[in-house]
């Protein structure tokens, strides 16, 4: 790459669409509640998505009363352990991580960022979070539903998902939760059409594809990949319900259940797997994308260093999207399938690991003579470089037929999970809330308070989720409420369960600390002015903090650079933000 | 707003040629499509996450029709009509699928009177168009009627597979869906045209916008896409 100036690429080319239509609220309840700003939607989604995984958080530590100390909590019977599970992973996975990464992250930073005064379609953007907040109470409702919500695991796999076994199969519980996930999805699509569109057709002046923050390339890329994804998950929901309501055989086989013959007959339960996995494999991309573009601009920014190699981001985040969509039945080793097609499978996970890898490279290049300040989303992004690294590499071993088939099931995959697409993202959202909170309250989150939370959660988390590796590879399987005296399974496993369950309150109870502090520092926090962390992206760069409806000042910003001119020698500051014009000496944006 | 003074830092620079040229423009600022408004690349955005619905729908009626050990109930027969006392195979769906693509044609014309401001025209050709929808829903539901009376149930029918029945009335049931729907879109937009809305720049009720003519288009996208679907409905559940 050679250095040039900024501004080589081309003339700014005169606004090519009319200024938008601002909807204006005339009452209290149009500008906070039926908000269709994309700011207050944000706020909303987030506090959503926060508020239901906290239900989910204490649904882990339930469980893990039950593995640490099995026997002694009579109220978690097997049945209720299985409840907790589901609705635990369920929760986590699309409830919290990916509308408080898309819905959440995606709307407040999609149009500050890239210089759009909205998303195009507000209204449809608004009923998006409505039929959320509808899908999340409904999934509540299946707390409270006769029988209780499903505990068919998250993977929710035909036909034990609507039998009599499983809890919620014949009550409520299942019809409860497919609704609700088709209920998600047709609002996810409402709100993702308007992130794709915005990002493609929605950009100021100036503002190319290629100066685009890694934060937007990410967000955009996983909400094309959810548009793409989610279908093959809401056509399983559909038929799935029709299974089980009308008691058709789309994934139901011939049963025979207690000498008594089921009504069903000649369904496929692999029908849905793959279908289930078409969308469960992006999923997990739909989740690290926008961790990984996010976590981009965290490293750049408190390391006041250009982000190396930023085109080959770019290409990574689009070519592991593409690449997500052909692995899916990596997760299907041991349903069988044909030799080749394990061979493929295997194959194609095993090259998606090259972007990957080549992004973690350019993270650790970007660092490298860097001015790193240890801030705290700096804290949280290096955490997440290290746990994400190693939940990687546990994906390699995993990737392979021979070496998944004895892992399959197993704590091992537990591991690999929580450390890959559990602790890796939350530790970005973390980052991400303390970076941007100062431009959504106009104030700072409590450092003290967040150097508590960040160390004993990074910490924690390993102390939780690493010795997991152990108990996978000494055979304890996954979804086991207890594991009684198993004579394959040692002593040390009970000792270890009990340890990782009292870590997981304390990392717990860190969580707590957390959102006091996102409360208290609303009213308490420090005042950060426009641009605490001296940042070259838009949503910096705002009149007010924070920003007001429209957001920005009478004109929109010209974008004259790329996001990432820290450090440009020769330059006033350390930092040159995107809308200003001039050359400063040797950048090094791409030409 | 105000025109903005324009800065040329470089005004010498130009676009690359050949392929450069097309990544550049593709990448270049404010929109990626050049000439599509916003609202059209929803559509389109939109029509390619539900092509992946219905894709996978049918992939799946294929899969169960594939790997079913009973026999497959036979399409000509099931869907024959008794005309005048000769059994005529498919004779329904060739007059529904000839009405689904009749409208296709009057929502083309439709859209054309749109772009010439020709609000009588446009308003009468929608609702032209909508009434052959709704035609052809009416058509099915006599259809879906006729089955059921001879004992097709989604959880089984007397000649086969059980999955005959379930596919069935889940494909053609959300196609069906999508038509009804599309239905009542033509009635709301041909009202908006007939009064003027896209004339006098009349803010939308809910989404307090105003609204063009390209409505008109974008509304045409989506049911062209919805007689598209019923294609390949046709050619995979009947033809086969
Ligand atoms: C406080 C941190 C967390 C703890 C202590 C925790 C604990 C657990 C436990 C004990 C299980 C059940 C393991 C088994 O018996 O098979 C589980 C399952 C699961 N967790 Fe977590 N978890 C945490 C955070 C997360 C996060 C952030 C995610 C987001 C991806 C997540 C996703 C899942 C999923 C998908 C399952 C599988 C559910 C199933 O088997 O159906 N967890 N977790
Ligand atoms: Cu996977």
């Amino acid at each position: 790459m050679v250095d040039v100036t900024p501004g080589s690429v081309g003339p700014i080319p005169p606004a090519e669409v009319a200024e938008m239509e601002l909807y204006h609220p005339h009452s209290w309840w149009t500008k906070y509640v039926f908000s269709q700003d994309a700011k207050v939607i944000a706020i909303q989604y987030s506090c959503t998505a926060l508020a239901i995984g906290l239900v989910a958080l204490v649904l882990s530590w339930l469980m893990r009363l039950q593995l640490g100390f099995p026997g002694t909590f009579d109220f978690i019977t097997p049945e209720a352990y299985y409840q907790f599970i589901t609705m635990h992973g369920m929760i986590m996975v699309i409830y919290l991580l990916t509308a408080l990464f898309l819905g959440g992250f995606g709307n407040y930073l999609i149009p500050l960022m890239v210089g759009a005064r909205d998303m195009v379609f507000p209204y449809v953007n608004m009923l998006s979070y409505w039929i959320y907040l509808l899908a999340v109470l409904l999934l509540v409702a299946g707390f409270f539903a006769p029988g209780g919500p499903t505990g068919a695991g998250w993977t929710l796999y035909p036909p034990q998902a609507i039998m009599a076994g499983t809890p919620g199969g014949e009550d409520w519980g299942i019809i409860v939760m497919l609704s609700s996930l088709i209920l998600f999805i047709i609002g996810f699509t409402m709100g993702g059409l308007n992130y794709v569109v915005t990002v493609l057709q929605g950009r100021t002046r100036g503002m190319t594809l290629m100066r685009m923050p890694l934060t937007v390339w990410g967000i955009f890329t996983a909400t094309v990949m959810a548009l793409l994804a989610f279908p093959a998950l809401f056509v399983a929901c559909v038929m799935m319900l029709l299974d089980r309501v009308l008691g058709t055989s789309f994934f139901m086989p011939a049963i025979v259940e207690m000498g008594e013959q089921l009504q069903h007959s000649g369904g496929s339960p692999i029908l849905f797997q793959h279908l289930f996995w078409f969308f469960g494999h992006p999923e997990v991309y739909i989740v690290a994308l926008p961790a990984f573009g996010i976590v981009s601009d965290l490293i750049s920014t408190h390391a006041r260093k250009n982000i190396f190699g930023y085109r080959m981001m770019v290409w990574a985040i689009v070519g592991i999207g593409a690449l997500s969509f052909v692995v899916w039945a990596h997760h299907m080793y041991v349903s069988g399938m044909h030799p080749y097609f394990g061979f493929f499978f295997a194959t194609t996970t095993l090259i998606i690991a090259i972007p990957t890898a080549i992004k973690v490279y350019n993270w650790v290049l970007t660092l490298w003579r860097g001015d790193i300040h240890l801030t705290i989303p700096m804290l949280f992004a290096l955490g997440f470089i290290v746990t994400f690294v190693n939940g990687g590499l546990t994906g390699l071993f995993l990737g392979n037929v021979v070496v998944d088939v004895p892992l399959s099931d197993t704590m091992f995959v537990v591991a690999h999970f929580h450390m890959v697409m559990g602790v890796a993202p939350i530790m970005v959202i973390f980052g991400a809330i303390y970076h941007w909170y100062p431009k959504v309250t106009g104030r700072m989150l409590n450092h003290a308070m967040g150097m508590f939370h960040f160390w004993v959660t990074f910490v924690g988390a390993y102390l939780i989720f690493f010795p997991m590796h152990y108990l996978g590879l000494m055979g304890v399987p996954r979804r086991y409420n207890e594991l009684s005296d198993m004579g394959l399974i040692g002593e040390s496993a009970h000792h270890l369960n009990a340890f990782i369950s009292i870590m997981a309150f304390i990392v717990g109870f860190a969580q707590l600390v957390f959102l006091f502090n996102l409360i208290w520092s609303i009213r308490h926090g420090k005042e950060a002015g426009g641009n605490p962390w001296r940042a070259t992206t838009l949503e910096w760069q705002t009149a007010h903090t924070p920003p007001t409806h429209g957001n920005f000042g009478k004109e929109l910003p010209i974008v004259y650079r790329w996001a990432y001119d820290y450090s440009v020698p020769g330059a006033k500051e350390d930092f040159i933000p995107q809308n200003e014009p001039g050359s400063f000496g040797p950048s090094r944006e791409p030409a | 707003m105000a025109e903005t003074t324009v800065t040329h830092i470089n005004p010498t620079a130009q676009r690359p040629e050949g392929w450069q040229g097309i990544a550049a423009d593709w990448a270049s600022d404010q929109r990626a499509f050049k000439n599509v408004s916003w609202g059209k690349a929803m559509m389109w955005i939109f029509l390619l996450s539900d092509t992946f619905i219905f894709g996978c729908f049918l992939l799946s009626y294929m899969t169960a029709r594939m790997s079913t050990r009973v026999p497959w109930p036979n399409p000509s027969e099931v869907f024959a009509l008794n005309i005048g006392g000769a059994e005529i195979p498919l004779i329904l769906i060739a007059i529904m699928t000839f009405v689904l693509i009749s409208s296709s044609g009057t929502m083309a014309m439709a859209v054309n009177f749109g772009y010439r401001h020709d609000r009588r025209k446009t308003a009468i050709l929608m609702l032209l168009t909508a009434a052959l929808g709704a035609t052809f829903v009416g058509m099915q539901a006599f259809e879906w009627t006729k089955l059921i009376t001879e004992g097709v149930r989604p959880w089984g029918n007397p000649w086969g597979a059980a999955q005959f029945g379930s596919t069935f009335f889940m494909i053609t049931g959300f196609h069906g869906t999508h038509v009804t729907i599309g239905v009542i879109f033509l009635i709301i937009t041909a009202r908006k045209v007939w009064r003027g809305d896209y004339d006098t720049a009349r803010k939308g009720f809910f989404t307090s916008r105003k609204g063009n003519y390209e409505s008109v288009e974008i509304m045409g996208l989506y049911w062209h896409f919805v007689d598209l679907v019923w294609v390949f409905i046709f050619a995979f559940f009947y033809l086969w």
